[in-house]
Order: structure tokens, then sequence, then C-alpha cells
């Protein structure tokens, strides 16, 4: 028999979502502005591995010499992607939905075996409520690099105003450098976000649009538990 | 009627819930998303804004970077100063980034007076020699260009506020605006009044203890480290005083007028 099992709440569906076009457009605009000022590069022992970014790849994204319509485009969206976010984090507060989402004592050590099972070595993954214990660092740390964004973000846009920010975070050539190392970052998160969303397959896609998940559940087991488990608000004394 | 339709309500089977809940989950999805889509294609194809004071951006993002200044500019105060470093710390070699409105060949800083602007068409002349008679003020600062690279540079000359102070310029600079030009002209910039008043706002005639070489804006510079490198204008030829923005060489080619730091 089929069960449909509530997964993910209606609001962080719509700030998921919601947050894909923003950050694109955040990269996209904040490329715009790096490339006015292209330092960046990976060197080791005076060679140089990778600069950011290649000439060509300037030319089939149209980036050049768009540096001030990438900072109107950047400073008008910043708005929007610092709303979500913290849109985002109180509902998973007051909801109660980041019991699923922190790492918890035992998730670095079970990443690991996430991370084996994932990589075929290993057979079965160690229990779990919503989210595994690799999602769970995963999903907690990207919540973390958007605060980092939006923090070093500040501390490169004013500098004098905001001075403890950016002294907080090593001076304006580090922030700045977070900053774009963070953005990195984001590309690496897409491409395995969605490399194992493709691999879950549709039921669990699906629950990040319509928030049900559909389970098939053996006939002789009665009374089938419709809901995700309910979170008791006197728990919260007990952790 | 109704009670038929409540009927089958109930009787739903758990696939008809699914397919319901689907139905509606993914046509919201994809019509939120074609309004997203919409959205964006409105903003990107928005028209530029009619050319003013600023240009050369699209309208709605202009509007954006006002309100925003609004926003960030009560963050502003006097006692938030731009940090400052050692004198060893400060570059040998200045980076000159731009000629613009200081490339003409005949200018001869000798004959050079600097005109001050006042309200009632009165337009005072204030020689070099005048200025620099003025206590002096250095600041090795971490100078920011717009572009996203910066320099420690060492700047000397007086502080703009004390200049306004000796000038008696005092009532002029309630007015909220202050514009600069090049004696061409070609260059033009507009700042807030609490920005040129900021104390470490100064105009120089000075870099690493010399005097400034024409490239770098000789014979009177303004250096304004609240702002980005754009609002610091070399060669300043006048300085008036508006209730408006004065005009802005950047800021007329889609820059934010404010470009505060």
């Amino acid at each position: 028999m089929k069960i449909i099992k509530e997964k993910h709440p209606l609001l962080m569906r719509w700030t998921h979502w919601i947050n894909f076009p923003i950050l694109t457009i955040m990269i996209w605009s904040g490329m715009l502005i790096y490339w006015a000022n292209d330092e960046y590069s990976i060197t080791l022992f005076g060679y140089t591995f990778f600069s950011f970014f290649p000439e060509w790849f300037y030319t089939f994204l149209h980036i050049p010499h768009r540096l001030a319509e990438g900072m109107a485009f950047h400073f008008l969206f910043m708005w929007f992607f610092t709303l979500n976010g913290i849109l985002y984090v109180l509902y998973t507060i007051i909801s109660g939905q980041w019991r699923y989402l922190v790492p918890q004592r035992n998730s670095f050590r079970d990443a690991w075996l996430v991370l084996l099972y994932d990589l075929h070595i290993r057979k079965g993954i160690p229990p779990q409520d919503k989210y595994n214990a690799a999602q769970r660092i995963a999903y907690t740390a990207i919540i973390v690099m958007g605060l980092g964004s939006v923090i070093t973000g500040l501390a490169i846009y004013k500098p004098v105003q905001f001075y403890w920010i950016t002294w907080l975070f090593g001076g304006y050539h580090l922030a700045r450098i977070l900053h774009f190392a963070l953005t990195v970052g984001y590309m690496f998160f897409f491409l395995i976000h969605v490399f194992q969303v493709v691999m879950a397959g549709w039921n669990n896609f699906r629950s990040v649009v319509s928030g049900l998940e559909v389970t098939e559940e053996p006939e002789t087991l009665k009374d089938p538990i419709i809901d995700m488990p309910e979170i008791k608000t006197p728990d919260t004394k007990k952790l | 009627m109704e009670k038929k339709v409540k009927k089958v309500k109930k009787e739903l089977t758990v696939d008809q819930k699914i397919n319901r809940r689907n139905f509606i989950s993914f046509s919201t999805f994809f019509a939120a998303g074609g309004a997203a889509y919409g959205g964006w294609r409105w903003l990107y194809k928005s028209p530029e804004e009619t050319s003013g004071i600023t240009a050369g951006a699209r309208k709605p993002l202009r509007r954006a970077l006002n309100k925003t200044e609004l926003f960030f500019r009560n963050f502003f105060s006097n006692n938030h100063l731009v940090k400052t470093y050692p004198k060893e710390m400060a570059a040998k070699k200045v980076r000159v980034n731009s000629d613009i409105g200081i490339d003409d060949k005949d200018f001869d800083p000798a004959s050079w007076a600097l005109a001050v602007r006042k309200g009632n068409g009165q337009v005072t002349k204030i020689s070099i020699d005048e200025i620099k008679a003025l206590p002096k003020t250095e600041i090795i600062y971490d100078f920011k260009c717009v572009e996203g690279w910066d320099q420690i540079q060492h700047w000397a000359g007086v502080k703009f506020s004390d200049f306004i102070e000796h000038f008696g310029l005092t009532d002029h600079a309630k007015m909220p605006y202050i514009g600069m030009e090049t004696p061409n002209g070609e260059y033009y910039i507009g700042l807030e009044a609490e920005s040129a008043l900021h104390p470490q706002t100064i105009l120089a005639y000075e870099m690493n203890d010399q005097p400034i070489s024409l490239e770098h804006g000789a014979p009177l510079r303004l250096i304004v480290p609240v702002k980005y490198g754009i609002k610091n204008l070399k060669r300043i030829g006048t300085i008036s005083f508006s209730n408006q923005r004065p005009k802005d060489y950047w800021a007329e080619q889609g820059y934010d007028y404010y470009s505060g730091l």
C-alpha cells in the first residue's frame, strides 16, 4: 500500500527554489565585477595551474566591460538573497526543522559511511531521519556559506562604515578572497547537489516541489505513520 | 450538486491524492518559474534611464541604487575613520589609472588658481600658495578603486574642512552637495557635503612627501578616502556648492552616484 509522507514544508521549498535564480544572478553579476580586476589564480611553487578566468570563458559569457552593470545588479539582488536567507533560517528555527538539519555528534563519523556507501564501497547507511549525516553537514554548511557571503560582501562593500567586519575577516584583501572562494564553493556544491538529486531519483526530487514523498508499505503493517514524527516541544528541554 | 463533490473528495484514493498534490505543486512550480523568467526579462530589457545627472543604467536598477544609497547613508559617521598605515607601507610607484580631464598638453600649473563658485554667481580665486599656507594634513591609507584593486598611498595637503573654514565657506558647505571639476571641465564629480567634510578628506598637493606630479593631479587634487577612486578628482579647477546632485562623470556611465565606502 502506498503511503504519503510529508517531507519538506512549503516555506522551505519556496525559499529553496527562490534562492536558485537569485544566487545565479549574484554569481553572474559578481563575475561582471570581478572581471575588472581578475587577479586570482591557483599558483604553487611559481607554476600557475589555473587562473580565474581564462579569456575564452569571459568571451563566451559576454563578461568583459560590464562592471557598472554588474554592480547595479549585484547591489539589488543582494537584498533578495539576504532576505530569502533570513526567512529560511528563521523558519527552520521556529518550526523546529533545524533539528533535522544541524549535524549531530555522530554526524561526522556517519557522513564518512554515507560517502563510502555512495561510492559503492560499503553496503547500507547508518539510520537517519529526514537527512543523512552527509546531508546534514552539507545543508548546514551551505547556510553558513550564505551568511559568509553576505558578511564578507558587506566587508568589501562598505569597508569604512563597517570597518570592524572588514577587520574581523582579516582585512579588505582576505575578505575579497573569501567572498570569491565562497562562490567557487557554491559551484562545487551545485555540481554535487545536482548529481545526487539525479541519483536519488524522481520521488526525492518531487518532494522538493510538492512536499510529499511516497513510500511503499507492506499490507500487513497496520496503523501506518502518515506524517513525519511530530516534534514535541518538551523535548527541547532535554536537548 | 455540492454534496456530490464532497462525497467524491472523501473517497479519494492515495493515488488520487498524490496526483492532485503533484498537479497543484508542479503547476505552481512552472507558473512561478515562468513568472520569474518573465520578471527577469522585464528587468534585463528595461529601458535605460533618461540622461541627466545620472545615466547609462537601467531605470529600475538606478532606482535601486539610489534607494540602497539612502539605506547605507544611515551608517555614515565622521567617527568611522579609514584605516591608516605607517609611512613605510606606502607604495613608491603610485598607480595611474586614468588621465580623463587632465590630458590637455598646454596646461600651465604656474598660472593655475582654484575657482570657488559661490551660490550668487560670485567666484573666488585661490592660489596654491594660499592653500599651502594652511596647516598640512597627511594621510597614508588604502586607496580603493571601483575596479577592485587597492593600494596604500601617502598624500598630504589641506584638510577640506579646514579649507572651508579658513576661506569663510562654512555657510555654503551647509548645502547638501559639493561639486568639483577639472579646469577643462571634462572630468567632474559630486559629493554629499558630509563626505567632503569627513575629517580625512583633503585637498592634496603632495604625494610621498614630494609635490604631486601632473599625471597624479598637480597642482591640487581631491583625496576622499570614504569614496572609491572615481570620486578623487585630479587637478581641481572649480569647487561649487549645490542643493542638488552636481554632475558626475562616472554616474553618467551607469555607476552608482554615491560610490561610498
